[in-house]
């Protein structure tokens, strides 16, 4: 099949705005709880089912490791929102951000039996929002050209 | 960088590079535009403005540890509290201490609050609890041992001999209840301070003697009720000090249990074994102390709550910690009259102890009346509630300030539905998991969702066993002077109004204070 260039343009273009739309969600998680000091994992880790809940449980039983995990998450939340954005180390934060939404997903995965209680946006059956983003961030790591407009092309130039 | 590849970087290509910089700007432009809008819409913020609480959290006051005089304490009954106690002041036998840092669990108190303090004289009927005594006494936590191995431990068969030794200062008293007493009078004769475990009486007249001994002496005593150490006691405090739950008619105080365990029935352990100590190895004659003399009974050394010749039961067990915290809040001190009624519905087996008790107080010249009610067959919780015209608080380890539909002083935020009668207005979480416990309001919201209740939790503080800020009080006070929360004449008034009811529900009268005589009458 033939790839027009025409094509090839919406292709780039739509890429890089999910890149950025992406970036801007991680960006945005990072630094709601970045400014908002009180905010805290404990209660996503709380509730958190499957096979994760040993380690979310462990998470939560000591003050010091939640804390850590509250930091590293803030701060990779705004680390691959950044990346995503300025298109700088595009793929490392792309592959980033899916084993993080990954994560997420594990620790409260939609499954039969599994559902949270409380007042909920949506409905899902194994599959859900975190999921999916999950899996257009690795469409975006595997796809070179998402990576075309942003910081990166810069870093190449140099070390051509 | 050299000059020929900055160069080969034109214009379009700068432009490809930076495609990101407007929507990081748009980002920041947007977070600007929310943060402002927040300020202005901020339901939880508004209830706290229009209630004027902004300042509320600044009750809470800072914990800071000073250092002082060495004080040398001497622990007498190291059976179940015993331990916490200890641990409490920063001591744990080495190998509870290395599985404590091996499972992540170790407390701020044990990293942060050296109290200072030596144990250096440990009494226990018991050979087995007196030797994890010594143990426990020789592994100071802050320095692994270092510091207790220059203070050395040294064991008293017989809590006479404590009190004569000079090398002890202070003595903690976690005996059973019926010993309290005779040995807060005896230690304050013999000069040494004394933290008391709850109850302090088993008997009325041991109120008077222990008051007056104490009252007579420079020394300082402090009775075992923690809670008042909390944030959300200090918060209560505050809460009923700005009057904002309107007149108190009825405060509610409860106790659910729904465990052997729970109702005192421990001479086994959870595979149903039966725990150790006998007639040998358990000095039995000091342990009945003034009690009638009875065979060595395993039943009666572990499971003393639950008979009357040891106890008051659930009031000195429970129902004490109820009544200081509502009387360090309200000051209502004792009460005209005072009836129980209960029985023994579940655990019929041995001892006394009813399983289901309801006790009313009555606050004829207040206005009020208090009641207990509890219940060692349902563990469903009802909490501590005061209820007044305006609001009703319920507080423990979590304070929920809940308005009245009927409330004047809220009729304008009821009406504008910034509150609703059916959720608290002000509530103020602590972790539910125990090595989380930071206190902070965390939300005051109109629209409550309780389904996840930890997700509202504040975490950016430190985490503060309240036992040892307890026994810091007290060890403060002995320091710079002062007197404690859990000072003498709260135990008076405790002492008296346990006294009521236990003789209430004994006798199956109804008791009256005669506040001339000083005494109690029946009726």
């Amino acid at each position: 099949m033939e790839i027009r260039t025409k094509d090839l343009k919406w292709q780039l273009g739509t890429l890089v705005v999910l890149r950025f739309l992406i970036g801007w969600h991680f960006l945005y998680e990072g630094l709601y709880k970045l400014i908002h000091p009180e905010w805290s994992s404990l209660g996503f880790l709380a509730s958190s089912q499957w096979i994760f809940s040993g380690v979310a449980e462990w998470f939560i039983s000591n003050t010091a490791v939640l804390n850590t995990v509250d930091a590293l998450n803030t701060w990779g939340l705004i680390t691959i929102g950044l990346g995503l954005i300025l298109g700088l180390f595009t793929r490392a934060a792309s592959l980033a951000g899916t084993c993080l939404l990954l994560l997420y997903y594990l620790f409260n995965p939609p499954f039969i039996g599994m559902e949270l209680t409380g007042p909920m946006e949506g409905n899902y059956l194994m599959v859900n929002k975190t999921l999916i983003e999950a899996v257009t961030l690795l469409y975006i790591a595997v796809t070179p050209l998402s990576r075309s407009l942003g910081l990166d092309t810069l870093r190449k130039k140099y070390n051509a | 960088m050299t000059s020929e590849n900055s160069s080969g970087i034109d214009r379009r290509d700068m432009l490809k590079a930076l495609a990101g910089i407007p929507v990081l700007g748009a980002l920041g432009i947007q977070i600007f535009r929310k943060a402002s809008y927040d300020d202005k819409h901020n339901i939880q913020e508004e209830i706290v403005r229009e209630l004027g609480l902004e300042d509320l959290m600044d009750v809470v006051k800072p914990v800071t540890h000073q250092k002082g005089d060495l004080i040398r304490i001497g622990i007498v009954g190291f059976g179940g509290r015993g331990p916490q106690l200890a641990k409490a002041l920063g001591f744990l036998e080495k190998s509870s201490f290395e599985q404590t840092v091996e499972n992540g669990s170790l407390d701020a108190q044990i990293r942060d609050g050296n109290l200072h303090v030596a144990i250096t004289g440990i009494c226990d009927v018991f050979d087995l609890h007196a030797e994890n005594g010594l143990a426990t006494a020789a592994h100071d936590i802050h320095t692994g041992g270092e510091f207790a191995s220059k203070h050395p431990v040294k064991r008293f068969s017989h809590y006479h001999e404590m009190l004569a030794d000079p090398n002890i200062d202070a003595v903690i008293i976690a005996t059973p209840d019926h010993h309290h007493a005779q040995m807060t009078i005896d230690a304050i004769q013999a000069g040494k301070h004394v933290y008391c475990e709850k109850s302090l009486i088993h008997r009325e007249e041991e109120i008077y003697a222990s008051y007056e001994a104490v009252k007579n002496s420079k020394l300082v005593f402090q009775l075992g009720h923690q809670y008042p150490q909390t944030a959300a006691f200090q918060v209560a405090n505050e809460i009923l000090h700005r009057d904002l739950l309107g007149k108190i008619s009825h405060v509610e105080t409860t106790t659910n249990r729904n465990s052997p365990n729970g109702a005192w029935i421990r001479h086994v352990d959870n595979e149903g074994k039966t725990k150790p100590g006998d007639a040998q190895s358990i000095d039995w004659k000091q342990w009945l102390g003034k009690a009638p003399e009875v065979p060595f009974s395993i039943r009666r050394y572990y499971s003393w709550a639950r008979y009357f010749e040891y106890d008051t039961g659930l009031f000195g067990q429970l129902f004490s910690h109820e009544f200081d915290a509502v009387n360090q809040l309200l000051k209502m001190g004792i009460p005209e009259t005072v009836y129980s009624s209960g029985g023994q519905y579940t655990y019929k087996e041995f001892g006394d102890m009813p399983d289901v008790l309801h006790t009313t107080f009555e606050y004829p010249n207040k206005d009020m009346t208090l009641t207990y009610s509890a219940n060692l067959s349902s563990s469903k919780a009802r909490g501590r509630t005061l209820y007044g015209r305006d609001a009703s608080m319920t507080v423990g380890n979590n304070l929920e300030l809940t308005p009245d539909g009927s409330s004047e002083q809220f009729s304008d935020l009821l009406e504008r539905g910034l509150v609703s009668s059916g959720s608290p207005m002000l509530e103020m979480l602590k972790g539910s998991n125990t090595a989380k416990t930071v206190d902070a309001i965390s939300s005051a919201t109109a629209q409550y969702y309780a389904s996840r209740g930890l997700t509202s939790t504040s975490i950016g503080g430190q985490e503060w066993d309240v036992t040892h800020l307890h026994l810091k009080e007290w060890l403060e006070a002995i320091r710079n002077g002062g007197t404690p929360t859990a000072n003498i004449e709260m135990a008076y008034e405790e002492g008296v109004v346990i006294a009521m009811a236990d003789i209430s529900y004994r006798e199956g009268c109804r008791t009256k204070w005669d506040k001339e005589q000083r005494r109690i009458i029946r009726i």
